[in-house]
């Protein structure tokens, strides 16, 4: 099965290369068997690459430890779920699943686009054939999945605890959706530059894909942030670390893009930037698939560490430099078709919005590679931190909500006072009134806060005021009910309501951020059972401590919790009963005594979380075992000097493992609690629910008959730039 | 003004608040930054008060008093080490001879770990994510 899977890539590999040869050949000489072929060689690697993946999932399944990954990453204790999502907890297995996401889509985009796009379709089947042949030579010659492991042991080292949660399964293949399906366009773009085919056809013929990968890595990044909020033992879900940043830059440019093809879609303007965009946001994939699994960023000393690090950066020079070298020989060809005519318009409006997306990314990008950049300037290697972050980043965005409110409404070309006044005047007045409200209130210390507080509400009264004049519109043209109308409104013009719908979600969490960040209130103190502490209006008591030995599903121990049961308060009335524990998983190293090796592997917190509407409580114990310590030592020395059959080894163990649960639980050393309370956390993920069925309704496909209706000028510019091959 | 002249006035006036803005930030990114320093490092030059940000792995045998542990963080790839006290919960990962990150400010002969900036390195090859209190 190894032989079969190492095969298959290789198989890729020799695939992807006839493919690109056979993609090109037929668009120089015009000969379309050759396109044809090319295209069958990518939905051939899609399959091939298919194959090769059952063949590492199936290893996984059966737990099969004569692979060196199943050994390296799962065990006999791990249960189905988390051992059929082990294969990309690896650094090869992930690789496998980024080629097999690319490979899926191409296929899809150029099944799609078979009879279309006929010039520019060989090109980017090249470029995406380029892509699958470097992650194919990739697992090929560096990164194997398919390593065997002789001889093969009987338990495999357990996949990360820290990994076992369906968010963090779920949020690799979210984020590799979303960086593979964004080559689509950047693929598309290359074709339409190479062949000078720079009106808006490669940009509408892949726009589900970009508005997919927009989706897809979103969701990633939102999940990778509950993530961090609900199982890690900080509390936070924001961290500007370079695995996070690396993942948002990528969705702010695409971002950008989404929105900035509007303008040349509907005025022929912006073109040098909606290819600009869609390049750097392939790039910036490219860099985010990178940077995760170089290691460059903890320590310039450890680039060489991983193989990867030097054929990825060439990948990235190359994409980088060919990028700059089209689009400057194309100049010309992007050229706008008509000039901007006034600040106070949409066109105005949505360069701005570029702009913001963009410093916001020269930003992060900026604190995230500094690192890099003040060794290669000052010599001494620097970092900047979450402040440096924020103290830009909060500025971009209160500007960002601002734009989205007015964007949608403000007039194209030249928006007269009494068009401004129409759109913008009473969702101001609403925003003013939130604004006074709450500052009124209190929250006036926050200035940051307050303002986006205000501007929130300011978006979100443009939106219902669309709502409202889009259904009443409506009701007047065929009488249904306002429900009914909604639907028929949204039905027929997914990309508008969807878009308005985006916004509001994005302004719902921009708000969640700003109160949960603002306005939190954070306590770290020791605990005895009995006692309690305060954080901000709440009281939290320490009940009384928890030991459990937890067994896997094959009855083996899993792991051991020690904990505690949290009693939460406010004003003497009880708010919530809490627990919170965290978990002690055994390792697996040799050199560890039998019972201390219980307490030496890895550890995770099962956080104690109560969620609200107005308010998150969020707990987390750091037990200390250190009290332990004395009889564990003890009993490794007990059990090293015993002779024992296996199955009286285990029994014994069992029972001094509960003599120690039952030890801690009856007289517990005071325990260290981390405790959060956290206004509106909840609108954060609300917030981003919102946007994204907001981005699902602008890409379910309209109803057959509810076209959009062609204006005349855009008809006769379609006839002007249709070329006739020669 | 001709709308051409409107133009070139808008574009030159949007360039210089780019520059403007870009400059500003990396100013304040080389001011605002912590320099990398390990163990030895560390010790053979530290300025009080300065804020460092020092790698290297955790020596065995730390001690926690109430909530303040206190550690030594040795070369990566060497001897020096130096003490280390840090107030707050550890992350889950931290361990003996795991690599961890902290910033750090010299008190005397020891350095005082800032709150909620200890990183320890998770130990498998491709981290899914460092973690941080």
């Amino acid at each position: 099965m190894l032989i079969a899977g190492k095969a298959c890539l290789i198989l890729v590999l020799a695939t992807s290369l006839y493919g690109i040869a056979a993609s090109l050949y037929g668009a120089r000489t015009g000969r379309r068997e050759w396109v044809a072929s090319g295209r069958r060689a990518v939905y051939a690697v899609a399959a091939t690459t298919a194959l090769a993946f059952v063949i590492l999932e199936a290893a996984f399944l059966r737990s099969d430890f004569g692979f060196t990954l199943v050994t390296t990453h799962s065990s006999t204790t791990t249960p189905a779920f988390y051992r059929a999502t082990a294969v990309w907890s690896s650094q090869e297995g992930s690789l496998l699943l980024w080629l097999l996401l690319l490979s899926l889509w191409s296929s899809l985009i150029l099944f799609l686009t078979r009879r279309r796009l006929r010039e520019i379709a060989p090109y980017a089947t090249a470029v995406l054939l380029g892509f699958a042949v470097f992650f194919a030579a990739v697992l090929v010659f560096l990164e194997t999945p398919f390593q065997q492991a002789s001889p093969a042991p009987a338990e495999g080292m357990g996949l990360n605890p820290l990994l076992r949660h369906p968010s963090m399964m779920i949020h690799p293949p979210m984020l590799y959706s979303g960086y593979t399906l964004f080559a689509v366009p950047f693929a598309f773009a290359v074709g339409a530059l190479i062949t000078r085919r720079l009106n808006a056809d490669w940009i509408r013929g892949t726009r589900p894909f970009t508005l997919a990968a927009w989706f897809f890595l979103g969701v990633g990044i939102v999940l990778g942030a509950r993530w961090s909020y609900s199982e890690l033992g900080w509390g936070g879900y924001w961290a500007w670390d370079p695995v996070e940043n690396a993942s948002l830059m990528p969705w702010l440019t695409g971002t950008a893009f989404l929105h900035s093809v509007m303008i040349q879609e509907r005025r022929g303007m912006l073109k040098i930037w909606n290819v600009s965009l869609v390049l750097a946001t392939g790039v910036l994939a490219i860099l985010g698939t990178f940077l995760v699994r170089s290691g460059i960023l903890d320590s310039i000393h450890a680039f060489g560490a991983s193989t990867l690090g030097v054929p990825f950066l060439a990948l990235i020079v190359t994409m980088i430099v060919g990028s700059i070298v089209l689009v400057a020989s194309r100049a010309s060809d992007l050229r706008s078709d008509h000039k901007l005519d006034s600040l106070l318009s949409r066109e105005s409006v949505f360069l701005l919005n570029n702009l913001v997306l963009v410093a916001m990314c020269f930003v992060i990008f900026w604190g995230t590679f500094f690192p890099l950049i003040s060794e290669a300037i000052t010599g001494e290697e620097a970092s900047v931190g979450p402040p440096w972050f924020d103290q830009y980043t909060v500025p971009l965005a209160l500007m960002l909500v601002l734009l989205s409110g007015i964007g949608p409404v403000i007039a194209w070309r030249r928006a007269t006072a009494s068009n401004l006044r129409r759109n913008l005047l009473k969702p101001a007045l609403a925003g003013l009134v939130v604004l006074a409200v709450l500052a009124a209130l209190g929250a006036a210390s926050e200035p940051a806060a307050l303002l986006m507080f205000g501007l929130g509400a300011f978006v979100l009264a443009a939106v219902s005021q669309e709502l409202w004049r889009g259904v009443r519109a409506r009701r007047a043209m065929s009488g249904d009910a306002a429900p009914r109308a909604l639907v028929q409104l949204v039905r027929r013009n997914r990309r508008r309501y969807g878009g308005y719908l985006v916004h509001a979600g994005v302004s719902v969490l921009f708000i969640g951020i700003a109160a949960s960040s603002s306005f939190q209130d954070e306590k770290e103190v020791l605990l005895k059972p009995g006692q309690t502490a305060t954080v901000g209006a709440y009281e939290v008591t320490y009940v009384k401590p928890t030991a459990d030995l937890k067994a896997a599903p094959n009855g083996r121990l899993e792991k051991i919790d020690f904990g505690a049961r949290l009693r939460v308060t406010r004003d003497g009335e009880k708010v919530a009963d809490m627990t919170t524990v965290k978990s002690y998983f055994p390792s697996l190293a040799p050199f560890l005594g039998p019972i201390s090796r219980f307490f030496e592997g890895e550890a995770t917190s099962e956080v104690g979380l109560q969620a609200g509407w107005r308010r998150d409580i969020w707990t987390a114990i750091a037990p200390d075992i250190g009290s332990l310590r004395p009889r564990i030592e003890e009993g490794d020395k007990v059990f090293s000097g015993a002779n024992l059959s296996p199955e009286q080894r285990d029994a014994f163990l069992g029972q001094a493992l509960t003599g120690l649960t039952r030890s801690y639980a009856n007289d517990p050393p005071p325990a260290t609690f981390r405790l959060i309370v956290s206004p509106m956390v909840t609108w954060i993920w609300i917030g981003a629910l919102i946007a994204f069925l907001g981005g699902l309704i602008a890409l379910w496909p309209p109803p057959r008959g509810a076209r959009s209706r062609v204006t005349a000028g855009y008809a006769a510019k379609v006839g002007r730039e249709v070329r006739i091959p020669a | 003004m001709d709308p051409s002249r409107k133009r070139k006035v808008r574009f030159v006036v949007a360039l210089s608040v780019a520059v403007l803005l870009a400059g500003a930030l990396v100013y304040t990114s080389f001011s605002a930054s912590s320099e990398a320093r390990t163990p030895s490092q560390l010790m053979t030059s530290s300025e009080k008060g300065k804020v460092y940000k020092l790698t290297g792995k955790v020596e065995p045998g730390y001690t926690r008093k109430g909530t303040t542990t206190y550690f030594r963080v040795r070369d990566r790839a060497g001897k020096g080490s130096v003490p280390v006290s840090y107030d707050g919960t550890l992350p889950d990962p931290f361990r003996e001879g795991r690599e961890v990150i902290v910033s750090v400010r010299r008190q005397g002969e020891g350095f005082v770990g800032e709150k909620g900036s200890l990183i320890t390195k998770c130990p498998s090859k491709f981290t899914a994510e460092q973690n941080k209190t």
